[in-house]
């Protein structure tokens, strides 16, 4: 194992890491930009370095500023977390360049992956089912509308993520506006003009197989996690397992997710995300995310594994902790956002109050405490909020109390929000999928 | 006279309008960026823009004002 770990990102996913890293005895190092400074994560380091100003590409975007900051503090390895530069070939290169260990998968595999439309084409002849789309990227919107695809239609950006640029077309008009919506977006947000089209499932479902690359060069399926419940194509809840997934389709999809790994040489955690159509039991590719997802801790809370301790391992060379996935139980995580619970609008400020449930079946990962402020240039994530049960309506209880317990002043919060859809008859029943949260706001 | 403004704190992304256009209710004026998200300032009158109080780049703070429609 390694000395010393440099956790390359902020927030609540860089205490959790950093939780398992000191864990396992190794030194953690934190990097913060200037509005960070007096978060959690920062004081729970052993070492902690400044990387520069809040804007992200200045500090936790800044790959000269992170590689200096791990050449002072002589870190060994570097975990990226989600988001920043997790995705980012040319940063895990960088790692590997000046001598030190990167978390996470092949660079290939990243490259592989990165751009939806080489992933997509690489998927199809890996014999994993994909959704009729384009295969090359589509030049502009009269190219977009004669590709045929039909409708609804959904545009994406190539090399897009968290939703951004995505959305769904249901004529011509629609999809020419919402094609220069994608093009301006992906270029700005992912320097990557590149538009593809995929036909849009309507009444599906999202739902993702973690998968873990072992050092040895197999690739294990740990279970789906279902990520219905999302509101501007981003997740708010997701659950295991899936109560849209039935046993034939979920031996079919973990055994898809692995096919997926082998293809691209896969090691470490990662997931397969698709499209599932509960009504006929089958699903296609959407993507493939080479890290460590937001959601990853319900998986741990119905495995009993720590990926973060998994990937840790598999980056040393060394063998995992597990021999066999026996998932048992029922999680669900709900994503504590700074936004407020009727129009999901961004709500930073100042936290004077904050207070966690707690208990056996409760986990909270936090990224704040009170005293912290909420800034505009992040992610709106205060906190994940994770509940546990021998079975999901226990879970569901569980959840209630825990939402009720949890109290957080100062900017407005989504938790209201959290009541509402734990009393959603859809919701609760189990059988939703992704236009629940527009349903529930229309 | 309607002054518009910022509901939240947050970054200037784009100024859609000049000072001395003339803007319909529901044109969008500005566009804020807050926590990875794109929010359009709507005008809520007809008019001419009066005063524009925000460059691209600027940082505002709740309830700073955006701009004056006349």
């Amino acid at each position: 194992m390694f000395e010393s770990v440099l956790v390359a990102n902020r927030g609540e996913i860089a205490r959790r890491v950093i939780r398992t890293v000191r864990a396992l005895g190794v030194k953690a190092i934190a990097v913060y930009s200037e509005a960070d400074a007096d978060l959690p994560y920062v004081a729970e380091a052993d070492e902690a370095v400044l990387i520069g100003p809040a804007q992200p590409a200045k500090s936790y975007l800044d790959v000269d500023a992170v590689m200096e900051a791990a050449r002072r503090t002589n870190a060994r390895a570097v975990h990226p977390g989600y988001g920043f530069l997790a995705e980012n070939a040319a940063f895990a290169r960088r790692v590997a360049d000046d001598g030190l260990t990167w978390i996470g998968p092949p660079v290939e595999a990243i490259a592989a992956m990165g751009d939806k439309i080489s992933a997509r084409n690489l998927m199809e002849k890996a014999g994993v089912p994909v959704a009729a789309g384009t295969r090359e990227p589509v030049p502009d919107a009269d190219a977009a509308v004669a590709a045929g695809i039909g409708y609804p239609v959904m545009v994406k950006a190539a090399g897009g993520g968290g939703g951004i640029g995505m959305s769904v077309a249901y004529d011509e008009a629609e999809l020419r506006k919402a094609f220069e919506t994608a093009r301006t977006r992906a270029e700005r947000f992912f320097g990557n003009p590149d538009i593809l089209l995929e036909r849009f499932i309507e009444r599906a479902r999202h739902v993702e197989i973690q998968i873990l690359g072992l050092a040895d060069g197999t690739v294990v399926a740990l279970g789906e996690r279902d990520c219905s419940v999302q509101r501007r194509h981003q997740k708010v809840v997701e659950e295991t397992p899936s109560t849209g997934v039935g046993p034939e389709l979920r031996s079919r999809m973990l055994a898809a997710a692995v096919r997926a790994g082998e293809a691209v040489g896969y090691r470490g955690a990662g997931t397969v995300e698709c499209l599932v159509d509960p009504a006929a039991q089958e699903f296609v590719f959407l993507e493939m995310n080479t890290r460590l997802q937001v959601e990853h801790p319900v998986t741990e809370l119905v495995t009993g594994i720590d990926l973060v301790e998994q990937q840790l391992l598999v980056a040393a060379g060394e063998p995992v902790t597990f021999t066999e996935v026996e998932p048992r139980g029922h999680a669900i995580e709900f994503r504590v956002y700074a936004e407020d619970p009727k129009r999901f609008l961004p709500s930073p400020g100042d936290i004077t109050v904050w207070e966690e449930p707690s208990g056996d079946v409760v986990r909270v990962d936090s990224g704040y405490q009170a005293g912290n402020k909420v800034t505009p240039f992040y992610d709106p994530l205060l906190a994940k909020l994770c509940v546990y049960g021998a079975d999901r309506s226990q879970a569901l209880a569980t959840a209630r109390e825990a939402v009720a317990a949890f109290r957080v002043e100062g900017p407005k919060t989504n938790l209201p929000f959290f009541t509402e859809l734990l009393d959603n008859p859809e919701f609760v029943s189990g059988d939703y999928d992704t236009g629940l949260v527009d349903r529930m706001r229309a | 006279m309607a002054e518009v403004r910022a509901e939240m704190v947050a970054n200037v992304w784009k100024v859609v309008v000049n000072e001395g256009d003339t803007v319909e209710d529901g044109d969008t004026l500005v566009i804020l960026e807050s926590m990875k998200m794109e929010i359009p300032v709507i005008a809520e009158d007809s008019g001419t823009v009066a005063s524009l109080k925000v460059a691209e780049g600027d940082v505002i703070q709740e309830g700073d004002l955006i701009a004056v429609i006349e």
